[in-house]
């Protein structure tokens, strides 16, 4: 037997024995995640007991360095792992910024110090990250943020104003990009740091969207105390690495492109039925679905070609830029469709009967797909000036 | 198998692109336009061709070719795409070898696929009757009588008619208009008695043509598969067919659209290069985005032959609709960004739009192909 079967036997059997009945069913949906943090919130006993488990053994980030806390586990190992916990529907025990943003940023960035200090608490769910970035006045414009750091010796005085912070009322730290030096251009002077949001100098308002009630807040920092012991990579240079984590925020974006388990054509043919020829009875709704799912098919492709090619060692290709865009638009247009396609059904906003209103929420929802992490307007410039080299002037 | 090209094919794509830029590129077009000739190609240039083994590429190694499978000819399609270089690569090797690949009996694959692998002899499919793509809408008859058939109708579109030694004819052995039932397909000599053929002056300035049939006979010994089954095979020579064409505009589309960068980067107006201006940028960003999933679509669709998936009319329809799509955008954008010289005869990126549309046009265009993807997703 191989190495990888050896492991794939002995990782089934550990999964049967530690993963428990509850959590091999699939989560109700956002709020039923696992997020950890110091006052987790917890919505099934059985939540934390598998995180525990599955943290002991480094599994909640299987692929990261042991001695941060993960498994030390191979690209194939990590793949069979995977494979034996969708064999089971096995939940991911833990999720959280701390493990998709900055982990993958201190594993690059941080001093070993730094690494030992906090990545091993992100693997534990220990402590629940959020991500200050965006400021009211720093939007797309993400350099032109003003939030002050102030040198105070062994730390750094905040003061400013974040915004679409999420879950920022729930974490225990923040990521933060903070202004340290004002006398350079504007990609200058920005540092990156983490600090503690028990600081009684932070301040949190949740934000409610056009789709109803959301995870972002607005984040307010009076005299906040960042030591610099966590500042991570150099004072000034902060701007790197915020751009090294807008592409892991916009490849997890772009997943929203992916085709729905049941197709737009299919719903619309249960809603509305079909003429004779047995096509969709509306001829242009069926045009509008048609051009969206032959996107959605094309799209998959693209995503499956720019896979291989990475694979295949030839680095990721132009392609790769083109899918925070592409896949942000695309979900826009089958949420409109959705509308289309359901109609009265669609524009529910609560009640049972509309179930909770959750196609004309998640429909709201997907306009700020095409807003957060870059807007379609930027990822486009991004396309023009570095894929296309045209100029600026 | 992984959507990335292996060593041999980035080595016959290379090659391709080479030969058809310095002997079949545009100019080579435009002169073969001006001087007005029959043949719509050059039978130098196919010749060198075919002895490179192009015209052999995706036929079996037992019938003569290379065995390369279609993502071979699919490369050296979208180069040709890129030159708008005109020879029979469509018509005899992508389209009438499918057939006679699909439809015909080990005798006639003999008799005919190591002579089209050589470039030797030219077949033709001849299907389309009307102004548009319609295979069920066949009405050109077929009535066996002795040993012959005799076959009366027309056609149009028929690729490099004037050119072809022989044609495939898509006939009516029984069954109604829009019935599966009852197409045959016949092999029919170039000189057979009855049949006439006429140069058609089309947009692109290649020579497609119509052909009439009337009272032509044609041994027995010309029909290829079964008598009135034809239908099974020929919709799949069709997919490859349209799979192949989306290729082709693959390659004219992205050659247009780095033409027309180049162009943004180098003309000034108001003081500054226009490729400056953001309301340019962005319409050739989303294009470039399109071209990418263009790209992606191809080479699945591609490899879905060469693998025999049971997905490929979805695939092959797929493929042709978002080529239509993509190169009409991209041959449009192509005039509007060039501004006026782009209007005029003289520059070349007129040629881009005008081939476009006569490969979109071929097998069924995007309002045909979108239309068939969606009764294939059920709906």
């Amino acid at each position: 037997m191989s190495d990888l079967d050896q492991f794939r036997q002995e990782t089934r059997a550990w999964l049967e024995e530690n993963c428990p009945a509850s959590m091999r069913v699939p989560s109700k949906g956002f709020d039923d995640l696992y997020n950890g943090g110091r006052n987790p919130e917890i919505a099934h006993p059985d939540q934390k007991t598998w995180c525990d488990r599955m943290a002991a053994r480094g599994w909640t980030v299987p692929q990261w360095p042991t001695e941060y806390g993960g498994g030390g586990l191979d690209k194939e190992q990590v793949k069979v792992l995977r494979q034996e916990m969708a064999r089971i529907s096995a939940r991911t025990p833990l999720d959280s910024f701390g493990i998709s943003m900055l982990g993958p940023a201190l594993l690059h960035f941080g001093t070993q110090e730094q690494k030992l200090e906090h990545l091993p608490k992100i693997a534990r769910g220990e402590i629940r990250w959020c991500q200050g970035y965006s400021e009211p006045n720093a939007g797309s414009d993400l350099a032109s943020l003003a939030t002050k750091a102030e040198d105070k010796g062994d730390h750094y005085l905040v003061n400013g104003q974040k915004i679409w912070t999420s879950y920022a009322d729930k974490a225990d730290w923040i990521f933060c990009l903070v202004r340290t030096d004002n006398s350079g251009s504007k990609h200058e002077g920005i540092s990156f740091v983490l600090f503690d949001m028990a600081d009684p100098g932070v301040t949190t308002r949740p934000i409610k969207l056009i789709s109803g009630s959301s995870p972002f807040c607005e984040t307010f920092f009076d005299n906040v105390k960042a030591y610099k012991k966590n500042l991570i990579g150099e004072e000034g240079k902060g701007w790197t690495i915020a751009k090294y984590l807008l592409t892991h925020e916009r490849e997890m974006i772009s997943g929203f492109g992916a085709a729905p388990k049941k197709s737009v054509g299919q719903m619309a043919v249960e809603t509305l039925g079909t003429d004779a020829s047995g096509r969709l009875a509306n001829g242009i709704l069926r045009q509008n679905i048609a051009q969206y799912q032959l996107d959605t098919l094309v799209f998959g492709a693209t995503m499956a070609r720019v896979g291989d090619e990475a694979k295949a060692g030839q680095g990721l290709g132009a392609a790769s830029s083109i899918f925070k865009y592409y896949g942000t638009e695309l979900n826009k247009r089958r949420n409109e469709l959705n509308l289309a396609a359901l109609g009265e059904q669609a524009l529910g906003w609560d009640g049972e009967v509309y179930h909770g209103g959750v196609t004309s929420r998640d429909w709201l929802r997907s306009k700020g797909n095409s807003i957060e992490g870059g807007t379609s307007e930027v990822q486009l410039n991004i396309i023009a000036k570095r894929v296309l080299g045209l100029p600026d002037e | 198998m992984a959507l990335v090209l292996n060593e041999e094919q980035v080595m016959l794509k290379d090659a391709a692109a080479g030969f058809l830029a310095e002997k079949a590129g545009v100019a080579h077009l435009r002169a073969l336009r001006d001087a007005g000739g029959e043949e719509g190609f050059s039978g130098d240039v196919w010749a060198q061709m075919a002895q490179m083994g192009w015209a052999g590429i995706a036929i079996p190694e037992e019938f003569g070719g290379l065995g390369y499978g279609y993502t071979g000819l699919g490369l050296v399609l979208e180069q040709a795409g890129r030159n708008l270089s005109p020879s029979p690569l469509q018509s005899a090797v992508l389209i009438a070898a499918t057939v006679i690949a699909e439809l015909g009996s080990t005798e006639q694959k003999e008799q005919l696929l190591p002579a089209i692998a050589a470039g030797e002899k030219l077949v033709t499919l001849a299907l389309q009757e009307s102004g548009h793509h319609a295979p069920l809408q066949t009405v050109t008859s077929a009535v066996l009588d002795g040993d012959a058939y005799v076959v009366n109708g027309s056609k149009v579109m028929v690729l490099d008619a004037s050119t072809a030694d022989a044609f495939i004819v898509i006939a009516r052995t029984g069954g109604a208009a829009g019935e599966e039932a009852g197409l045959s397909a016949l092999l029919v000599d170039a000189g057979t008695a009855g049949l006439s053929v006429e140069k058609r002056s089309m947009v692109d300035s290649r020579n497609a043509g119509a052909i009439f049939l009337e009272n032509v006979r044609v041994p027995a010994s010309g029909l290829l598969g079964a008598q009135g089954h034809a239908w099974a095979g020929l919709a799949r020579a069709l997919d490859i067919a349209n799979i192949g064409l989306a290729a082709e505009l693959l390659g004219l589309s992205a050659e247009a659209f780095e033409r027309t960068v180049a162009y943004l980067k180098e003309r000034k107006q108001f003081g500054r290069v226009i490729g400056s201006f953001q309301g340019l940028q962005h319409r050739a960003a989303e294009l470039f985005a399109e071209l990418e999933l263009a790209r992606s679509i191809v080479l699945q669709a591609l490899h879905a032959i060469d693998e025999g998936q049971a997905d490929l009319a979805l695939l092959a329809s797929a493929a042709k609709a978002k080529l239509c799509e993509v190169a009409q955008r991209a041959s449009n954008e192509a005039i509007q960004m060039h501004g006026g010289i782009g209007m005029t005869d003289e520059h070349e990126i007129g040629f881009f739009l005008k081939r476009a549309r006569v490969a979109q046009h071929t097998f069924g265009d995007y309002n045909y192909h979108l239309d068939r993807f969606a009764r294939l997703s059920g709906f």
